[in-house]
């Protein structure tokens, strides 16, 4: 069976927790040093924004397989206000909320896979993999 | 309590006290408990249970030995569970007991809600009392982790080191601020080295922070230089697309101790012994 782990994100210690759950996944599947910090960078963004734009939401991590290669997938889902242009949102440099507007476009450069399902007013969510090399 | 019910207690306060002590040996084994010495648990119910009668023969609740006895129990860590148990006891015991010798009393509701309510009242007082104390205690170590998390260390004349150990959250962010420009201000400092060798993550909201910070730290006329990049931390740094190219950073605190001595126009020497 393979593993899976869900944390609540409802306040920064919801992000910790995520961080830590997805650390451990990511060791425990194999990945080295570099992968891991890219993996728990990536949970950090992604908590991140639920936590700011949509006040709460999960992360959900997951070991996946395909025929021929092993990884970790990272499931971000909230209920908030979701994302008008998600294209703009990909844009380096894009924020609305004075940051760097950098989460979203290095969340994908971190990870090797990734994909936004977001409909307005009802929620995003957010799927990224990272796989085992 | 009223006066009767009182002296009823009271007078058959030996028989209470035995019932009492075999239940309370009941929860010895509770999880919370059961690494206390059978000498010092049998010690201390004993003293529980005189002092809750010495209570008993008070007007008031507050302020008695009691209290002092429960402080004493909050220091050596006890758990709370021992005493909201013991209490829960001496009512069932005090009822049974008092209902079982005494027909006038056992027929009479009067007597079961007196029971209760001082006993209520009792609980509340001590459960108050271990609260605030941890509240207190969770106040100090709160403190104690405020100065710990952001601190500016002079390590030579106009140079300081601010070490960061440990996840950096939207709070600790502003300490960093404030401690850096206060800090630089006061040790009049050129140059800020600010060490990341102990964060476990650095994503946008910390790297945003670091980056605001140092520019905080230019208007007052310093230089921030950031040192323990760890090379996972660079390659992360480098896939989010953050430009650290206009800030200075070094690998190691000790290149960036050289680094900041030069710009100072120091230099550290040999001498001979
Ligand atoms: N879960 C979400 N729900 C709604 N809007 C979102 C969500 N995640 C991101 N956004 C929107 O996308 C924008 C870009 O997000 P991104 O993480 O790239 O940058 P940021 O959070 O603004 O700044 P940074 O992550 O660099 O600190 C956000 O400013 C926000 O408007
Ligand atoms: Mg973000």
């Amino acid at each position: 069976m393979q593993v899976q782990t869900h944390v609540d994100i409802n306040s920064e210690w919801g992000i910790v927790a995520a961080r830590q759950a997805g650390r451990k996944l990511a060791r425990e599947i194999g990945f080295g040093s570099v992968d891991q910090a890219r993996i728990t960078t990536a949970i950090s963004e992604l908590a991140r924004n639920i936590y700011l734009y949509a006040n709460q939401g999960q992360i959900k991590i997951e070991e996946v397989a395909d025929s021929n290669k092993r990884g970790m997938k990272i499931i971000a889902s909230d209920e908030g206000p979701g994302i008008r242009d998600v294209r703009r949102v990909m844009e380096d440099g894009f924020t609305t909320s004075g940051g760097l507007g950098a989460g979203l476009p290095g969340v994908k450069r971190l990870m090797d896979e990734f994909d936004i399902d977001s409909e307005l007013d009802s929620g995003t969510v957010i799927t990224a993999v990272k796989w085992l090399r | 309590m009223k006066v009767t019910i009182r002296e009823e207690v009271l007078q058959y306060q030996d028989q209470i006290i035995e019932a009492w002590l075999e239940q309370v040996q009941t929860f010895r084994q509770d999880e919370s408990l059961k690494n206390i010495s059978a000498s010092v648990y049998e010690s201390t119910s004993r003293e529980f249970i005189d002092k809750l009668l010495i209570t008993l023969q008070q007007d008031v609740v507050a302020d008695t030995e009691l209290n002092q006895f429960v402080e004493k129990l909050i220091q050596m860590g006890w758990p709370l569970n021992f005493i909201t148990r013991g209490l829960q006891e001496f009512r069932k015991a005090s009822v049974k007991i008092v209902a079982e010798n005494s027909d006038e009393f056992s027929s009479k509701i009067e007597f079961f809600q007196d029971i209760e309510n001082w006993v209520d009242e009792v609980v509340n007082l001590l459960v108050d009392q271990y609260s605030g104390s941890w509240e207190n205690t969770v106040f100090l170590q709160k403190m104690a982790l405020k100065e710990l998390s952001a601190p500016l260390i002079p390590v030579f004349d106009k140079i300081s080191v601010m070490p960061l150990v440990g996840t950096i959250d939207t709070e600790r962010a502003k300490l960093i601020m404030e401690n850096l420009l206060e800090g630089v201000i006061e040790h009049r400092s050129q140059v800020v080295l600010i060490d990341i060798t102990g964060v476990p993550v650095v994503d946008t909201m910390v790297a945003h922070h670091i980056i605001q910070a140092s520019e905080a730290v230019r208007l007052v006329g310093a230089t921030c230089i950031l040192v323990g990049i760890r090379p996972e931390i660079a390659q992360t740094i480098v896939n989010l697309g953050i430009d650290l190219g206009k800030f200075p950073t070094k690998s190691t605190l000790k290149k960036g101790v050289e680094t900041a001595l030069a710009m100072t126009k120091r230099e550290i020497i040999e001498t001979e012994a």
